[in-house]
């Protein structure tokens, strides 16, 4: 390593923020899962929609410079994990000693310019990125708070130091005690991204969830923000995509009554009904469709392994550069179940052609016996 | 078991249409359904080749049909002893072919394996060796053909024969010259079949494991990873887009869409286009219309109209900014892509297995490809020529009154025609033929327009219940689904089903053709509905939006053809073209196989 680039590491490892082009996935620890992963997107070419990131160290910085680290250690030591009242009346004591304490000049103004550098009072989305979430078996996600919608500075800041505090939600609490994962181990990063004023929007799989037929891209779609989807407060289009010829195979295209829309007075997302002609029509074009199998096929492809993508198309975009990848994440299920296979061996060369030649009369001559 | 209800008619019970009563005397014996045999015959299971003989059957062309099943069977049955698959057997019903195969009883299958392993094993282990060989021969047998004429019998025997003491006449050489012509096309058929079993049982190998692996796969994706890319058979498209290239690179875009030659080799750069105009002919203008082995099919070397139709439609997409040469290397990069994807979500331990079959499968699949340029144009098209030569002597002999009069006899009776003929000559009277043939010639004529005025039953009898041929799925598509559908086809209302043969999806309004002979009433973005494709048909690919055959595998002609023009199409469908009628809007779905009628 050059001498620049271990100032550059240091610098890395010192700031607060980070953009996405500057992360990788080496980067779990600084900005955890969920912004390592955008990092990734953008290095690969796969848009997201603008934003950056906090740092670890900021969370850090925060509880250092606050000095409640020891408080909340203390408050710690009164859990009993086997308690549904200890877990909820602990944990609580933790956020709201969270919430009390004003976060740092420095931290604050870093978060300030960031947000401004993205335009003028744009309404982002504030997430948390926690580094011990995302790992396949550890499958919490959900857990921290999503702040959707948050306009101006001084929301922004605010709802940082909300998902930090989110992160002694009591079900994390009781996982982290489950698991044995130590409190102080966890640091929390947060990612602050425009927020997309989706269209359309929903999850790709990079596998057919019915049955892990790694060949096919399944893609539920629905109108406006896409939480209705992971919810299941609708019940999506679906799209059944050919993974290396892209091509739609099969669609189910549902009713789709009610989406969330985001509403600028009220500064948040309102779940509306669907007027009646929309409701039962596409929610993407087949152009469309295609598109999002491609980004989630680039994904899979950069990640490894099936994946399980959120994405949504921009109302606000132009066409063709309104698709973004909102996160991704590897598919769980049939991954896992993919390595209890078993194997069968296969003839080769001529005896293979025999045993191609034969199988249809072996299969007549077993449909003889039973 | 008990006598169930057929799934398709008897052959017995199907009617002759009124006015080709007498349909079965353009065919021999053994190619109909004998009165004798029918509680035997009505146990088999044939199903209409209308790939290969999308019309009612011209008698004299009835031998192609003998001579390519007796040539294939032969290879199976006797050569390769192929453990499950014997030959084919063939029947006319009302002009149409049907064929059945010949299944190998369950019980006889094993003691086979051994055999077959030795000898198709040495084809394989021998294959680019075999196969130069067979490049040989076939050039040798075109040569062969090449050389045969067909002249009138002049006056006299020659003096120098007389001086020479030759002691025979001219007409032992014009007999010996039509047993020259069917010996070579005998041995051409042989040639056709020599490879293709092994090519097709290879890639069926492949197929079987890739399907194994990811049994959603689509099977265009298979082929698609064997698919040559310079093949022989897109070189006479590509040759046209050259000439048209070139008629814009001189200048000439007026004059060669004018397609007159005449006017093209007048004008300034003229003589350069026409010298590569004349260059590309031999033996790429060999190319039929049709499948190119039938007598009706049209050669672009006897109708230049055909070749400079669709050099113009060339010319004008040039001129609209299209690029028309193939990108050869995009193409191989595009193969390797959907093989690497593939292979990539195999779990490791399988993708040594598929390695190995790829490679195998792509050893053979040139020939498989190729071959067909090689036989069914460029062979096909020497002996046709060949026969109209001969039919013309005949024609002027007063046997019939048109050129191709020839085409609605039998071969067997084209032996007495040829006896009669030469001892007319020898005797110095006047052969019977001219007063027994022409008014049979007119009757034949008017029962094939008749019989060919209504679509064949897709089949007969009933399916057995499971096909145990291989090669039956893989060369006409014939499946228990297939035969299932066109069972169904008749009840069903708005759509058809069929092979997703070229993915896509497409709208558009649909012109029915049953031969080549009405292509160019092809507009813009229609679907083209037909019994079946030709390769040859490429340049009208460009500007449609589709295809839909009535019948056809995944592998057929028209499925390989589309899928190099990123045409959907929707093959096997049974009973497309005569349930969809021109002008019907249709939606084509290449990806699932499915055709719906929407208006």
């Amino acid at each position: 390593m050059t001498s620049n680039a271990n100032e550059l590491a240091r610098d890395r490892d010192a700031a607060y923020v980070l953009g996405f082009d500057e992360i990788s996935s080496n980067d779990h620890d600084l900005v955890g899962g969920k912004c390592a992963s955008l990092g990734e997107m953008t290095q690969a070419g796969v848009a997201v929609p603008p934003g950056f990131a906090v740092t670890t160290t900021a969370h850090r910085a925060f509880l250092d410079a606050s000095g409640i680290q020891p408080k909340i250690d203390a408050l710690l030591e009164t859990l009993d994990a086997g308690s549904t009242d200890s877990l909820a009346s602990v944990s609580g004591a933790v956020r709201d000693l969270m919430m009390s304490h004003p976060m740092m000049d420095d931290i604050a103004q870093t978060l300030r310019a960031a947000y401004a550098a993205m335009g003028d009072d744009l309404p982002v989305a504030v997430r948390s990125s926690a580094t011990a979430e995302d790992l396949p078996d550890a499958s919490f996600a959900g857990q921290q708070d999503t702040y959707l919608w948050v306009v101006g500075a001084d929301e922004v800041v605010e709802k940082v130091r909300s998902c930090w505090a989110s992160m002694f939600a009591d079900r994390a609490v009781k996982y982290r005690e489950d698991n044995n994962i130590p409190h102080s181990d966890v640091l929390m990063s947060v990612v602050v991204q425009k927020m997309v004023n989706a269209r359309s929007s929903g999850v790709a799989m990079t596998l057919d969830p019915s049955n892990g037929d790694r060949t096919k891209i399944s893609i539920d779609a629905s109108w406006g923000l896409g939480e209705t989807v992971v919810s299941g407060e609708v019940t999506p289009d679906n799209f059944l995509v050919e993974k290396v010829l892209l091509s739609v195979v099969d669609r189910t295209v549902s009713k789709k009554q009610v989406e969330l829309v985001p509403d600028l007075v009220s500064k948040t997302a309102v779940m509306s009904d669907v007027p009646e002609e929309r409701a039962s029509k596409p929610s993407l074009s087949d152009d469309e469709v295609i598109a999002v199998a491609d980004l989630a096929k680039r994904l899979e492809k950069q990640n490894r392994c099936p994946q399980d993508v959120e994405w949504a198309i921009d109302a606000d975009a132009p066409e063709g550069a309104n698709l973004f990848a909102l996160q991704s994440r590897p598919e769980t299920v049939w991954s896992r179940k993919a390595k209890e296979k078993k194997t069968s061996a296969h003839s080769m060369g001529l005896d293979g052609i025999v045993g191609a030649l034969l199988a249809p009369a072996n299969a007549a001559k077993a449909a003889k016996k039973t | 078991m008990d006598k169930q209800v057929s799934m398709f008619p008897s052959p017995y019970d199907i009617p002759a249409p009124k006015g080709a009563e007498d349909w079965q005397e353009m065919y021999p014996y053994y190619m109909l359904f004998q009165p004798g045999n029918r509680e035997a015959e009505e146990q088999e299971f044939y199903f209409c080749n209308n790939q290969h003989f999308p019309v009612p059957t011209r008698p004299f062309d009835s031998m192609i049909l003998e001579y390519t099943a007796k040539t294939l069977g032969q290879y199976n049955t006797r050569q390769w002893i192929v453990p499950p698959a014997n030959g084919i057997e063939y029947r006319y019903i009302n002009g149409y072919a049907y064929l059945r195969m010949i299944p190998v009883p369950l019980e006889d299958i094993e003691a086979r394996v051994p055999k077959f392993l030795e000898r198709a094993g040495h084809y394989f282990g021998n294959w680019d060796t075999l196969l130069e060989n067979w490049h040989t021969k076939v050039m040798a047998e075109i040569e062969a053909m090449e050389e045969i004429t067909f002249t009138p019998l002049p006056d006299e025997v020659p003096l120098e024969w007389v001086h020479e003491g030759r002691g025979h006449d001219q007409t032992t050489e014009f007999m010996a010259n039509f047993d020259h012509m069917l010996q070579g096309l005998h041995r051409t058929w042989q040639l056709h079949f020599e490879f293709l079993n092994l090519g097709y049982a290879a890639y069926l190998d492949f197929f079987t494991f890739v399907k194994e692996q990811f049994p959603t796969i689509p099977e265009q994706a298979i082929a698609k990873m064997v698919q040559g890319i310079d093949s022989v058979l897109f070189r006479p498209d590509e040759e046209l887009k050259k000439l048209a290239n070139l008629a814009v690179e001189l200048g000439l875009n007026d004059v060669v869409k004018g397609g007159d030659l005449a006017a093209i080799a007048a004008a300034p750069n003229g003589d350069q286009w026409m010298a590569a105009w004349e260059a590309a002919q031999d033996p790429w203008f060999n190319y039929s219309t049709g499948s190119g082995i039938l007598s009706s099919d049209k050669r672009w070397i006897d109708h230049f109209d055909i070749p400079l139709s669709f050099i113009k439609g060339y010319v004008e997409q040039v001129e609209a900014g299209k690029v028309l040469i193939r990108p050869i290397e995009e193409l191989a990069a595009e193969r390797d892509r959907i093989v690497e994807e593939y292979r990539d979500m195999m779990d490791p331990e399988v993708q040594e297995a598929f390695d190995g079959k790829l490679g195998l499968s792509r050893l053979v699949f040139p020939y498989v490809e190729d071959h067909n340029f090689y036989i069914e144009h460029w062979s096909m098209g020497v002996f046709w020529r060949k026969a109209r030569e001969l039919s013309k002597v005949l024609q002027n002999a007063g046997f019939w009154e048109e050129e191709d009069g020839m085409f609605f006899v039998q071969h067997s009776e084209l032996r007495d025609i040829l006896f009669d003929y030469c001892n007319a000559w020898a005797s110095g009277c006047a052969p019977q033929g001219p007063r027994y043939w022409p008014e049979k010639i007119a009757k034949r004529r008017q029962m094939l327009d008749i019989l060919g005025q209504e679509r064949p039953i897709p089949a007969v009898n009933n399916p057995p219940e499971v096909i145990t041929e291989p090669f039956t799925v893989m060369l006409w598509g014939i499946t228990s689904e297939s035969i299932q559908r066109w069972a169904d086809a008749g009840k069903s209302d708005d759509s058809l089903k069929g092979m997703a043969a070229s993915p896509g999806v497409v709208e558009g309004k649909a012109r029915v053709l049953s031969g080549p002979e009405r292509l160019d009433e092809l507009q813009e973005g229609e679907i083209l509905v037909c019994p079946v494709t030709a390769p040859s048909w490429a340049p009208v690919f460009g500007k449609i939006g589709g295809v839909v055959t009535d019948i056809g595998g995944i592998m057929s002609h028209a499925a390989i053809v589309c899928r190099e023009y990123g045409l959907p199409a929707v093959t096997g469908t049974g009973f497309g073209s005569a349930k969809i009628e021109t002008g019907m809007t249709l939606r084509v779905n290449g990806d699932t196989g499915s055709v719906e009628i929407v208006s």
